[in-house]
């Protein structure tokens, strides 16, 4: 099968994808206690008042009725309207988008080049100083959750030693660059271990291969060898690692848009499913489900292009 | 752009942040807030929102940050002061008729933002948009009361309303949560015009909304000439932000917070007395509690003093099975409850409920619930009686309390005594959690709210809470203090009650 037919029947598949996770985000939303209106009424709420603020919303109409006329309006690339604001729900994916597009892809122009030069650093000097502390490092970074590093690291930087914001609260992410410094360590610090390893692994792997040593026996230089050899097929596992970072960072980081004040699509997330606002819940169902299947064809198709025997294209 | 934190990033936006703030919260002396007014500077204010619940129609307005922008942009009629008591805001007085049914308003000489004035034909269009049968705004319940079709607009600056029954408290009414005058006719609130202290700028749902200073405001301008809402809605991320200086206020911190922060040079902390009721609420109308013994034995089980400091961390007052302590006609004459654990025991025995296991139903859905449950379940052992802490669903425990159960934890904000017992108290109660149903203390009510002469109300009033303090639902231990921190340079915070019109009001408030 050819690699665009591939792609072509990987996308059709994806589509079945999303319209599976929007029903059945739909019916989990319909699961939970409480609704839309409950949620509106706040506390010691007078029932009949709740009963009124449901009719009001539409919630009285019949739940099959509701998510058909969703996937109706969907079908024409009308997201619907926000229960709560009556704001449409493209313009809430779209102010989300932006904050979260911005973290996700300075992180990734940071982390790429950087656990990769880990990578193959600690792999050439496998066992040596710099291997060692490179391991110890990114390992005792990994074990740290992302709120535990947030918390210390705005207390000391942030709130005792003032040398950047604490938050990005009320700023403009592009407009005020310092707000976004402290964010990107904590995004980067998980996914900057866990790729390099495998970076690391990879071309370990890789420099002991039949096919490295055969082009070091060729006579071909060492640099070229490692580099333009080793490398590629050391990269292929990481690839997959990287686009489960991606879809994580695309997703929203919750803690860390909660943490530091950043109004994405985690922040985004969690406001619309604990106020029970169903069509901005699915609208970002629509989009997680998509970009998760989207990044996962990029990096099947990458590692296809890097590596072709370790893809099975059936 | 936005005015960035003042201390700015090594001098990176040192060129940018052109002073919209003057002064630097650690380089003068000040430790307490400025005495003397100064006008100027952008505050910027932090608050928990909900991107997607987010509006700007003063009508649709629910959460804190929302009510704070409505006051900030837009009028009531009236509004409760600092005794939670009704206070003339853009009415300059009202008169009822001798049958109280119905009342003339005068509105006094107001101007919207955009230039019209505010006249009587706003007021009425504003109550209809609330009325409005399709629509279920927050006000509709309160102001269900008028008789809209047969109110009418006497002159620009005189309404006449018509009530459906005779009531004294009607400014109660006018000053109701969301009951904002607003141009009639509108219904596009992307740039809301109204008649508040300050006019509209900017809104970023989600992330800030900036007013400016309404120099024509009918009470005065305000001394800020910027204000901006900012959403953050973790209370660490608020504190951090205010430690940092990225915003000059933040609203609704914790105790715990507020205690280590107690005495800081770094950020000042006010606290509002008497904001929030925590209490449990029995229900009378079924066993166990359907006998008043054992509500009495409840009552003397609580230690007060040991809630308020371990479940408010000392941020708080005592209750005295009462709501609205320090509220206009509260019956601060009926002495303190303490507990007494042989009375108790007594009446327990005399109830017949030696041995028994009581459930009290709890949740999350307000800060500090549960703890209070698994304390207070603490203080009743050895009492003979056993409480079992159940932790139930908090996105559906109002509703479940309301109907099931037999004890369960309660909260609630400041609102009038009287709005408290119309809604929670009487026969046709909507939010009668206590099952309260007693034809005499309803036409106690009725009679209260058609008592013209004030220390006949008052006493009425009374009469009602001695006949709760003895038998009612309602264990009320405790007042919470709103807290709220802010820079040090910052004036003319208020210390009334959340939901009255001076919290959260920043007209008043100066950068020193």
């Amino acid at each position: 099968m050819s690699l665009r037919r591939y792609a072509l029947r990987r996308l059709a598949i994806g589509l079945v994808q999303v319209l599976a996770v929007v029903t059945v985000v739909f019916l989990l939303v319909q699961a939970l206690p409480g609704d839309a209106a409950v949620a509106l009424a706040g506390d010691n709420p007078d029932p009949r008042r709740i009963e009124e603020i449901r009719v009001a919303m539409g919630l009285d109409r019949p739940a099959l009725d509701r998510f058909g006329s969703w996937l109706w309006g969907l079908a024409h690339g009308d997201f619907g309207v926000s229960l709560f604001s009556g704001r449409p729900v493209a313009e809430f994916l779209h102010d989300g988008l932006g904050p979260t597009l911005v973290l996700a892809l300075l992180a990734l122009v940071l982390l790429i080049p950087l656990s990769v030069l880990l990578g193959v650093l600690a792999a050439l000097r496998e066992g040596g100083p710099l291997d060692r502390v490179v391991t110890t490092v990114t390992v005792g970074l990994h074990s740290i959750p992302e709120f535990a590093l947030a918390v210390v690291l705005i207390a000391v930087f942030g709130v005792q030693l003032r040398w950047l914001p604490p938050t990005a609260v009320g700023a403009d992410l592009l407009a005020s660059p310092a707000v976004l410094v402290l964010p990107l360590v904590v995004l980067i610090a998980r996914p900057l271990c866990s790729i390099s390893r495998l970076v690391r692994a990879g071309m370990i792997d890789a420099l002991a291969s039949d096919h490295v040593r055969h082009a070091l026996r060729l006579g071909i230089g060492v640099t070229r060898v490692r580099f333009a050899h080793a490398l590629p097929s050391a990269l292929a596992p990481a690839v997959q690692q990287v686009a489960r970072t991606v879809d994580w960072l695309l997703g929203g980081v919750i803690v860390v848009e909660a943490v530091f004040v950043i109004p994405g699509l985690g922040t985004i997330l969690v406001d619309a499913v604990a106020g029970r606002d169903l069509p901005v819940v699915q609208g970002l169902a629509v989009v997680f489900a998509v970009t998760t299947v989207v990044v996962n064809l990029v990096a099947d198709l990458v590692v296809f292009r890097l590596a072709p025997r370790s893809v099975a294209i059936a | 752009m936005h005015a960035l934190n003042r201390r700015g990033f090594l001098g990176l936006t040192a060129g940018l942040s052109i002073a919209t703030l003057t002064g630097c919260g650690t380089t003068g002396a000040q430790t307490s807030a400025p005495s003397t007014p100064r006008a100027g500077g952008r505050l910027r204010a932090a608050f928990a929102g909900g991107g997607a619940k987010e509006v700007l129609d003063p009508h649709l307005a629910n959460l804190f940050v929302e009510a704070a922008r409505s006051k900030a942009l837009y009028d009531k009629l009236a509004d409760l002061g600092p005794d939670v008591s009704a206070q003339p805001r853009l009415a300059e007085k009202w008169e009822p008729d001798t049958t109280l049914t119905r009342w003339r308003i005068t509105l006094r000489q107001a101007t919207f933002h955009n230039g019209q004035p505010v006249r009587a034909e706003d007021v009425l269009a504003s109550y209809a948009r609330i009325l409005d049968s399709n629509r279920a705004f927050r006000a509709k319940s309160s102001l269900a009361l008028i008789d809209l079709a047969n109110s009418r607009a006497v002159d620009d600056r005189t309404v006449e309303f018509a009530l459906q029954r005779p009531f004294v408290e009607f400014p109660n009414v006018l000053a109701a949560f969301g009951a904002y005058i607003v141009p009639a006719g509108a219904e596009d609130f992307t740039a809301p015009v109204g008649s508040g202290p300050f006019s509209f700028v900017s809104f970023e749902p989600g992330k800030s909304v900036l007013l400016k200073r309404n120099a024509e405001y009918w009470e005065g301008a305000p001394h800020l000439d910027e204000l901006e809402f900012v959403i953050a809605n973790e209370e660490s991320a608020r504190t951090n932000a205010l430690l940092g200086g990225q915003v000059e206020y933040a609203h609704d911190l914790t105790p715990t917070t507020a205690r280590s922060h107690t005495g800081s040079d770094r950020l000042a902390i006010h606290r509002a007395p008497n904001s929030a009721v925590q209490a449990f609420a029995m229900k009378v109308d079924r066993p166990p509690f359907d006998n008043r013994d054992l509500r009495e034995a409840m009552f003397l089980l609580a230690d007060r003093p040991q809630l308020v400091e371990s479940v408010l961390a000392g941020a708080g007052q005592v209750g005295n099975d009462l709501f609205g302590k320090g509220y206009q006609h509260y019956a601060d004459d009926i002495p303190q409850r303490t507990r007494d654990l042989d009375k108790a025991k007594f009446l327990i025995r005399r109830a017949g409920a030696e041995g028994l296991t009581v459930k009290l139903d709890t949740s999350t859905a307000a800060a500090g619930m549960v703890e209070a449950a698994t304390v207070f379940a603490d203080q009743v052992k050895g009492s003979g009686l056993t409480i079992e802490v159940v932790t139930g669903n908090k996105d559906s425990y109002w509703a479940d309390t309301l109907k099931n159960g037999s004890m369960s934890s309660f909260r609630s904000g400041a609102m009038p005594i009287e709005t408290h017992v119309a809604q929670r108290l009487l026969s046709g109660s909507g939010t009668n959690v206590t099952k309260w149903a007693r034809p005499e203390f309803d036409a106690l009510y009725d009679r209260a709210v058609s008592t013209v002469e004030a220390g006949e109300r008052s006493s009425v009033y009374r009469d009602m809470q001695r006949s709760l303090h003895a038998e009612g639902g309602y264990l009320m231990w405790g007042f919470a203090d709103w807290i709220v921190g802010a820079a040090p340079n910052v004036g003319g915070i208020s210390t009334a009650p959340a939901n009255t019109l001076d919290w959260a009001r920043f007209d008043k408030v100066w950068l020193g």
